[in-house]
């Protein structure tokens, strides 16, 4: 028998404190659609950076064509023909068709070496028919679709002869028609002879198009089904099939149901999708989802930072008009979000700084900051905290990614929360950290406050939290009660998929 | 701190090497008048490094000097307005023009280079056609005396702006280093987004340094307009923003936004005047006087950067 097109075997790949992978192997056949899956943080990425030359792996080998190739740079991956289209769209679309599909190998003409124009677009032509793309090789990429800018990003690859296109979650922001017409494409690619590896969260997708699912869990196979044997259930349980244990400890905080109610909740990324939730004061309930799955929108539509959000919100039966994040706060809504150094703090000022930012006007009288009570509070929580800095005047730029999330979660509990919502709380952070960050939300739970964290962290969330909400594609798909959060039934409510023990997210 | 240390000694440098070369610097009447002009530049730089340090620019301060000047001079002199009216008169539509350009740039989101690029174009227009292309004076300031007196005059020695200067200063370093609001500027400047995720609303406070610094930008329009006894409207202010922005820029404020002081800036334009009047004193010809100041703005900027790189790297070392 032929050797496979491609052939990873025996790939491992160590970060500082993490193995992301272990001797993974896949193959892929020449015309063969190969679908891999596995949950956030299997391993997936850091597999397919490989493939792309962005990564070295530290052990085994990668073979094309039965020869044993290296894939130094990214660039090298494009000589060997491997392409990949990501989920974000690499395009310009400031530049029309063609110049995107020979972006860096312009044909050149005469002695000034300009670009030469009729070749460029008569070159353009074939691949843009041979994807059934009815659009003109001059049209700019703006004046396109999401999913037509996608298509030209194929036609590039395939203008560079690639034999393997390796499509990183490709319908995320396609509609369902866009999607239809993608698949269609997938298999009259492979047709033509062109190898797929196609990454998606969307079983139904794999079911229509792969020839064969590789199932990764913790960076390691955790098996693979051919054709006939593809079904949701075997894909759900191959992703799953890990060992969790639970820490969780049951809290015996006086719990109030229907303390926190949203009702109707739309975000402006999911319009057309209205999310309704209880939660209870003096527990933590958990936001799992795949990523993309619309739940740091909710919390920014809660907190009111999403202008276009509609819906109503209810504390303890009152109803608050959140129009702005500042009546969010001074109600006691907070949110710790995602992006730390992004938009959770100032990194160029000092932690005492930081901390007092949206309580600044409490501090002051006649406008003017009074710097010693400032300080106060935020030595006050850098102690109860154990934030490490050398003083509250250090840059928080200077403190490592544990020690920041503090500051911020300081910023928030120098002035009690009744709710708080921690996006990712724990990402990026060292053991030692993470195990204070999960004893502080317990603490915050027990002294009254409703604590919402959401979190892509398998572990994180049944390690944490109350209960579980799950969501899929902007909507909540279910909540398990405590003794229902197992691993399979929030990756099914994930997929979207039903589950017998899987409750309503509020009751009237 | 460490900034406006650096640039104070280049400047008491500067005027050593000058006072030597030439001891004329030192003369009372060269001190005064520098004092003066010190204080007419200083007080609209200050506005202009409130907006950068929000990470915005104005362009069009020079051009609101023409047109603040030429209304100033016919409401005194052709509407026979009393002169507190006029006054505010300039003082108010200056304001109105910032507070549009904050409409404009935090609300259709236009970016600041482009809305006060417009500005030093529409308004130097309008001051051109208000006045029909003629010179616009006070003659002998006659039922206006006070105000002239107040641009112009001197208090216990000192001149007026040079005063203003000052207390403008006093008040802006408050304002700016010990209010809330001027935390929120260098909030603002530095990540506007976390700031809008402490529920600040970062649109408000951007909007609002156009409105401050158009009222200082006011105030030195009439100070200006009195100084050059008329205003000429195609000349009158011509790159006086560049002169603000280079002060700025010299004391320490970051383009980029979230960097700079009062204290800086009011060095900063020190600095420049003293350039100008060392130009003067040391016979160099004055052709080349923005070539001076452009070289001096470059090696400032330049040493700035490579002693931070400098830093950088010892702080890695250790």
């Amino acid at each position: 028998m032929d050797a496979p097109l491609l052939d990873l075997r025996g790939i491992s790949k160590r970060f500082p404190g993490v193995v992301a992978l272990e001797d993974v192997s896949l193959s892929v056949g020449r015309g063969e659609v190969v679908a891999l899956c596995g949950e956030n943080g299997a391993g997936k990425s850091t597999l397919m950076k490989i493939l792309g030359g962005v990564y070295q792996p530290d052990a085994g080998e990668i073979r094309l064509e039965g020869r044993p190739v290296v894939i130094p740079a990214v660039n090298d991956a494009q000589r060997l023909g491997i392409a990949f289209i990501h989920q974000e769209l690499n395009v310009l679309d400031n530049l029309d068709v063609a110049a995107n599909v020979f972006l860096g190998r312009e044909p050149f003409r005469g002695p000034f070496r300009l670009v030469d124009r009729k070749r460029i677009y008569a070159d353009t032509e074939p691949y843009l028919k041979r994807l059934g793309l009815e659009i003109s090789s001059r049209t700019r990429l703006d004046k396109l679709s999401l999913a037509q800018q996608q298509m030209v990003e194929i036609a590039k690859a395939l203008s560079l002869n690639a034999r393997i296109l390796i499509m990183d979650e490709p319908t995320s922001s396609l509609t369902l028609s866009e999607t239809d017409r993608l698949l269609d494409l997938v298999v009259e690619l492979r047709k033509q002879g062109v190898s797929l590896i196609y990454i998606s969260h969307r079983l139904g997708e794999v079911d229509r198009c792969a020839d064969r699912v590789v199932i990764l869990r913790d960076g390691k196979n955790a098996g693979q089904l051919s054709r006939q044997e593809i079904s949701h259930d075997r894909i759900v349980g191959l992703m799953v099939g890990r060992e969790i244990k639970s820490f969780y400890v049951k809290s015996n905080a006086a719990k109030t149901p229907g303390y926190f109610k949203v009702r109707n909740l739309r975000s402006s990324r999911y319009p057309a999708r209205a999310v309704s939730f209880d939660a209870a004061r003096g527990e933590i309930l958990g936001f799992a989802g795949l990523v993309g799955a619309g739940r740091s929108e909710l919390a920014k539509a809660i907190v009111g930072l999403d202008p276009c959000a509609t819906g109503e919100i209810l504390l303890a039966g009152q109803k608050l008009a959140l129009r702005t994040s500042r009546q969010a706060i001074e109600h006691g809504i907070y949110l710790v979000p995602e992006d730390r150094r992004g938009e959770g703090l100032v990194v160029r000022m000092s932690v005492r700084e930081n901390v007092s930012l949206p309580w600044l006007r409490r501090f002051s009288s006649l406008g003017l900051i009074q710097r010693e009570r400032e300080r106060q509070v935020a030595a006050e929580q850098v102690a109860t905290l154990k934030v490490k800095t050398p003083s509250t005047e250090t840059l928080v730029l200077n403190l490592s990614g544990g020690n920041q999330q503090k500051v911020i979660l300081g910023k928030w509990l120098s002035r009690e929360p009744k709710i708080m919502i921690l996006d990712e709380p724990t990402r990026g952070i060292d053991v030692g950290a993470k195990a204070e960050i999960y004893r502080l939300m317990r603490d915050l739970a027990e002294s009254g406050s409703v604590v919402l964290m959401i979190s892509s962290d398998m572990e994180e969330i049944l390690h944490v939290s109350d209960r579980v909400a799950v969501m899929h594609e902007g909507e909540i798909s279910g909540v398990l009660q405590r003794a229902d959060c197992t691993e399979a039934n929030i990756m099914q409510l994930a997929v979207g998929r039903k589950v017998p023990a899987a409750l309503p997210a509020f009751a009237e | 701190m460490k900034k406006e240390a650096g640039i104070s000694v280049l400047l008491f440098a500067l005027c050593a090497v000058t006072a030597c070369l030439n001891p004329k610097f030192i003369s009372p009447v060269n001190l005064t008048n520098m004092a003066n002009i010190i204080g007419l530049f200083g007080i609209f730089s200050i506005g202009l490094g409130l907006i950068i340090i929000t990470g915005g620019i104005d362009l069009s301060v020079g051009s609101m000097f023409a047109l603040g000047g030429v209304l100033l001079s016919i409401a005194l002199r052709e509407w026979h307005c009393p002169w507190p009216l006029a006054a505010l008169l300039v003082l108010v539509i200056i304001m109105t023009l910032g507070w549009m350009h904050g409409w404009l740039i935090t609300r259709m989101r236009i970016q600041p280079f482009i809305v006060t690029l417009c500005g030093l174009l529409l308004y130097r227009g309008l001051a051109r056609f208000i006045a029909g292309d003629a010179t616009k004076g006070f003659g002998n300031c006659e039922g206006f005396e006070l105000l002239r007196d107040l641009a112009r005059g001197k208090l216990l020695g000192l001149p007026m702006p040079f005063i203003l200067l000052l207390v403008v200063a006093v008040v802006m370093w408050l304002v700016l280093h010990r209010s809330v609001y001027g935390r929120y500027l260098f909030a603002v400047g530095r990540n506007e987004e976390a700031t809008r995720f402490s529920g600040i609303n970062t649109r408000l406070v951007i909007a609002s340094t156009y409105i401050v610094a158009g009222l200082l930008t006011g105030i030195s329009a009439i100070l200006f307009a009195f100084y050059t006894n008329s205003v000429s409207p195609s000349t009158h202010g011509n790159f006086y923003e560049l002169y603000g922005i280079a002060a700025a820029v010299l004391g320490g404020c970051s383009l980029r936004g979230g960097e700079g002081s009062i204290l800086g800036i009011v060095i900063g334009t020190a600095l420049l005047q003293v350039l100008q009047n060392l130009v003067n004193l040391l016979g160099i010809p004055s052709s080349l006087n923005f070539a001076v100041m452009g070289a001096v703005v470059l090696i400032g900027v330049l040493a700035d950067q490579l002693f931070q790189r400098r830093a950088e790297k010892k702080l890695l070392k250790s």
